[in-house]
């Protein structure tokens, strides 16, 4: 069984962001990248998948060069191999051009099952597995939260609204994106970091793909700090120095001491 | 050219859903904006109930688009319908609310329609026939402004609370409806049972203190801390979706749009950024104190008080001082 994991590379939720000087994107220096959160689930039910279907797994990464570092930990992780779909140009940020560079790379791979995280942290537009599935014309769910593959069907858990789930049926080849919570992830060992190594990454240029737009694109004119609406009391200083104004606020305003 | 605001409406119990009532007060005003007619598209097996509580509504017209395989939504059905209205009206913009079954359709049917679509946008300013589209960013820390170019139709999914229900406009609308070429065979996936979660332990909608942690608490030794800030205050722990997915706590205690929505009188966050589904679920809480090293951190818009700084240096001096001042 042929697996895909579509896995974007994010900055770390830690990072303190800041805005490049002319407001299109943030100011990467000095910044760190990870994996972002939901792939980390896809990538561990394409793992777990694969060991029980006899499967294969493969990485697929659009971004410039930084983002073979997270390549190489989710193959140290236990995929088999990876595709990195080199895209210098990280502010472009239509999402439908975005997913036709993915599925025109993946196209020819024949997946089985082509996995995605629900959404990414930086974007956020929840859309490029919806999108890939209806590119490659293989149906999908989202909201994936649990999977067993019964012959050339898949049944699917779904989480709903309000505390409800759902389970539904696909038939393969389908795209899955996944909600995070389903599994553990797995961590990569050192015997694992050390095979990543000798395992293929194949490299594809976002510009050979030949992906063109039709109809009508988004384009991002501007990221900006938003304007707080609430009246916010800002205590800043060490820990000293707060907790007594804490306190006051506890007493005085929240009246809960 | 394109004309026209379409919006599709969800519904659940025969009752249009709140954040699809949402969407059309969010249409109205982008049609006041534009000069554009506003429709409203219902999908069921029986769309009756739901065309007569948006009769009343100032719409311009309601397409109701009755069909026995749309008796239960699935991607494949609402597209393969919705795609034949769109065809038929050829709007310049679909709206819908951004509800977990948006994310699951939209973007293919945009896609169907030779549209594309912009999710989760808090705001749409239609000025000198520019459309400028607002969303959140990095997980809320930034917004973005979005433009659109092109001839086809521009798909908006609305966030929760981007639009005020309450200022929705009353008129009067007809139905027509709409038949479509709906086939059991169009449909892919198979719906089988739905069902409720387990069952809640803690109830914290009845909480009047909660401490509630998230990620920044780094691993689950650590929870010890703000259990014991909790037990001083004499409150109930919750906590973020990823504090609950490591296991650290109960899933019950997951306060969000997949969690439980809570209004205590004081709601004190350690370590939690503020994304938009965890803020769904406690905005509505008297106080909020927020507690998170990076003064961007989203949560900081919704709070009373931000505190700005290492929550390990300040929780358990903060725990003593509570204690102190009891
Ligand atoms: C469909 C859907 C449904 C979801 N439902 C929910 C839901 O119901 N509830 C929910 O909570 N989330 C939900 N989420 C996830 C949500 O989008 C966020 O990912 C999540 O809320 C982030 O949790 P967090 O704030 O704990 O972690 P992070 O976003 O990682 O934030 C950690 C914060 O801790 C701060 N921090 C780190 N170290 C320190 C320190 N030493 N001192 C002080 N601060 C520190 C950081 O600055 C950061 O702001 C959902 C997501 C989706 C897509
Ligand atoms: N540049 C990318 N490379 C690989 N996968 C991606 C990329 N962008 C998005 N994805 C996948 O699509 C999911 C949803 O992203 P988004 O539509 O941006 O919210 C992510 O969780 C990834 O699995």
């Amino acid at each position: 069984m042929k697996i895909a994991i579509l896995l974007k590379q994010v900055p770390v939720k830690d990072a303190t962001l800041e805005l490049n000087g002319d407001g299109t994107w943030i100011d990467e220096d000095d910044v760190q990248f990870e994996i972002n959160d939901s792939d980390h689930y896809g990538l561990a039910e394409a793992l777990n998948i694969a060991k029980d279907n006899d499967g294969e797994v493969t990485v697929v990464t659009m971004g410039p060069d930084r983002v073979k570092e997270s390549i190489k930990q989710a193959l140290a992780k236990g995929a088999h191999q990876a595709i990195h779909i080199n895209d210098e140009d990280v502010k472009s940020s239509d999402p439908l051009t975005r997913a036709k560079i993915i599925a025109e790379a993946v196209k020819g791979e024949n997946f089985d099952l082509i996995l995605s995280g629900l959404q990414s942290d930086d974007y956020g537009y929840g859309q490029t597995g919806v999108l890939v599935a209806e590119m490659l014309g293989m149906p999908h769910a989202t909201l994936v939260v649990e999977t067993e593959i019964n012959g050339d069907k898949i049944k699917v858990k779904r989480e709903l609204e309000g505390g409800w789930f759902q389970n539904i049926e696909l038939p393969l080849p389908a795209v899955l994106s996944i909600q995070s919570g389903l599994t553990d992830i797995p961590y990569a060992t050192i015997k694992g970091i050390m095979m990543a190594k000798k395992k293929p990454v194949a490299d594809v240029e976002a510009d050979d793909l030949g992906v063109e737009l039709e109809g009508g694109a988004f384009k991002l004119e501007k990221i900006y700090t938003p304007v707080k609406s609430k009246e916010t009391a800002v205590l800043k200083g060490d820990a000293d120095s707060v907790v007594p104004q804490i306190i006051d606020k506890l007493k005085n305003a929240a009246k809960v001491l | 050219m394109s004309q026209g605001i379409l919006v599709i409406v969800e519904h659940n119990n025969a009752k249009v859903n709140r954040i699809s009532i949402e969407a059309v007060t969010g249409a109205q005003k982008l049609a006041a904006a534009t000069g554009q007619p506003v429709y409203a598209a219902v999908l069921a097996n029986d769309c009756s109930a739901m065309t007569t509580e948006l009769s009343s509504k100032k719409l311009d017209k309601i397409y109701a688009v009755a069909n026995p395989e749309l008796a239960d939504y699935t991607p494949d059905g609402y597209t393969v319908a919705l795609a034949q209205l769109i065809e038929r009206i050829d709007p310049a913009y679909v709206i819908v609310g951004h509800s977990y079954q948006a994310r699951d359709y939209v973007a293919k049917l945009a896609l169907r329609c030779g549209g594309a679509l912009m999710s989760d946008c808090i705001a749409m300013n239609a000025d000198g026939g520019n459309l400028t589209l607002t969303k959140q960013v990095f997980a809320g820390k930034f917004n973005a402004d979005y433009s659109f170019s092109g001839e086809a139709t521009c798909f908006i999914s609305l966030q929760a609370a981007a639009y005020n229900a309450d200022e929705l406009e009353s008129g009067s609308a007809s139905v027509e409806d709409f038949a479509v070429n709906l086939n059991k065979s169009d449909i892919r996936t198979t719906v089988l049972e739905k069902f409720e979660g387990t069952k809640k332990d803690v109830d914290l909608a009845a909480s009047d203190i909660i401490v509630a942690v998230g990620r920044g608490l780094k691993e689950e030794a650590n929870l010890e801390i703000a259990e014991e800030l909790a037990k001083a205050l004499g409150g109930d722990i919750g906590a973020s979706r990823p504090v609950c997915d490591d296991g650290w706590v109960g899933a019950d205690r997951q306060v969000g749009s997949s969690g439980q929505t809570v209004s205590p009188k004081l709601y004190l966050s350690l370590g939690i950024s503020g994304a938009i589904q965890h803020v769904v679920g406690m905005k509505g809480s008297k106080y909020i104190v927020a507690i998170n090293k990076d003064p961007h951190a989203p949560i900081f818009d919704i709070a009373d008080v931000a505190v700005v700084g290492d929550l390990f240096e300040i929780v358990p001096k903060l725990t003593e001082a509570v204690k102190a001042a009891k």
